[in-house]
């Protein structure tokens, strides 16, 4: 069942030094509303694993602005210039994981997995520090999974039971990111009363808290 | 013609019926435009689409892998990173077209870091480049003159021996086991002009004229 949750209950759950995933392809599915509270609770040393580096504006970009954040794991910072210059002048540490294998290692993650192996990255820089594992005669890279302390659920319509289904394109990481943190937070764009049993994407118990007031329509 | 639609012309004619495709962004996005009507092709966008349609200036909730306004196709599909990444990974994908910073004569390619430059990140390339069935690279020939079609490498690979295509404004290129084959030129230039403007070494019998455009 859902646990609602607001503002100040939120901001209290947050602390220094934690690792926070963020849902969300270039901010069309990152829940902003949670990012603006983040960013009032002024809490540092963040390190932040999201799909890219938003803009310096949107996504988890704000927190990389206001100076929050320590490490960014993401497969692209390409359109957040502020990453790059910071990281150019070691002021953020940013390791950039393909794609794929980001989403793999969360979903290994929340699957009890110890990582998962898969060719892409081979020959590459990706590859340093890898063990590289033969199966059949072919090649893999050892990718381990990877959690976090807390996730931050965006682009969902909940239901009362606290079941999720995601709008449009905004689905990308959030269901996998739901299912590989100690606390799951949904900050949904709008509750119904039911979502179909054949329409759910994320079940109810990967839900911890959802975000009410005036955050949600 | 300009350079970028003879290079996206082209590269439609690869596709073929039925087929399952994921356009990078820039040049390769502009293959969608020249997709004869009689050939039923299926656009992939890693963020989560299968049956991805043209642009939609005002749309915010459904995006492309760019982060552009997007549609989504009669007897389409929102995907979450899992899925879309099982097509790319899994060998779903039967055409992947991106753009490249470098390729050599080996089928390695260089496409998401300049040290000290630029790193803009690989985002889904190198999923894309190691798991899809073909892999067709949309480039300029040279870089203001410079040969980015080089014997071998010199920035941080994306993947290594995965390129099957490189088609530019100038050629239409084919990596195989023995190396670089020259197979057509655009008809405003010569062999000697693509031998000039490459450093790779290519390998050619009878050269045609760029089909396509």
């Amino acid at each position: 069942m859902r646990n609602l949750l607001n503002k100040e209950k939120f901001i209290a759950l947050l602390h220094d030094g934690m690792s926070l995933m963020v849902g969300g392809f270039l901010t069309n599915g990152t829940p902003e509303g949670l990012i603006d509270l983040v960013v009032e609770s002024n809490v540092k040393n963040l390190t932040i694993i999201c799909n890219d580096g938003g803009y310096p504006d949107k996504g988890v970009g704000r927190l990389v602005a206001n100076n929050q954040v320590k490490k960014v794991i993401a497969s692209h910072i390409g359109t957040n210039p502020v990453i790059g210059t910071m990281m150019q002048e070691n002021k953020i540490e940013v390791e950039l994981v393909p794609q794929g294998t980001l989403a793999e290692r969360i979903r290994a993650y929340g699957a009890g997995l110890g990582g998962v192996l898969t060719p892409t990255g081979l020959d590459t820089l990706v590859q340093e520090g890898k063990q590289i594992i033969e199966v059949k005669g072919k090649k893999y890279l050892l990718e381990e999974a990877l959690g976090a302390d807390m996730a931050l659920i965006g682009g969902a319509i909940a239901d009362n039971y606290g079941n999720l289904k995601y709008n449009k394109t905004m689905r990308n990481f959030n269901p996998i990111m739901a299912t590989a943190c100690e606390v799951v937070v949904c900050e949904p764009k709008r509750i119904i009363d039911e979502i179909d049993p054949e329409h759910v994407i994320t079940p109810h118990p990967f839900v911890d808290y959802i975000l009410v007031g005036e955050y949600c329509d | 013609m300009t350079d970028k639609e003879i290079i996206a012309s082209r590269i439609a004619l690869e596709l073929e019926d039925g087929d399952l495709v994921n356009l990078g962004i820039g040049i390769p996005t502009l293959v969608a435009n020249y997709v004869p009507e009689d050939k039923r092709v299926t656009f992939q966008a890693e963020n989560g689409i299968i049956g991805l349609g043209g642009l939609v200036e005002e749309e915010t909730e459904i995006v492309n892998a760019g982060g552009m306004g997007a549609s989504i196709l009669e007897g389409g599909a929102f995907i979450d990173s899992i899925t879309s990444f099982t097509f790319i990974r899994g060998g779903h994908i039967d055409i992947t077209v991106l753009g490249a910073l470098e390729v050599d004569q080996e089928g390695s390619l260089a496409s998401w870091i300049i040290p000290g430059k630029m790193v803009p990140g690989m985002g889904g390339a190198m999923d894309l480049v190691t798991g899809a069935k073909k892999v067709i690279i949309a480039m300029r020939h040279t870089n203001k003159g410079i040969p980015k079609i080089l014997k071998k490498c010199t920035l941080p690979l994306t993947a290594s021996h995965q390129v099957n295509m490189i088609v530019t404004e100038m050629a239409v290129m084919e990596v195989r086991k023995d190396g670089l084959h020259l197979l057509e030129v655009h008809p405003d230039y010569t062999i000697n002009d693509v031998i000039q403007a490459t450093e790779a070494e290519l390998i050619f019998g009878e050269v045609l004229p760029m089909k396509g455009i």
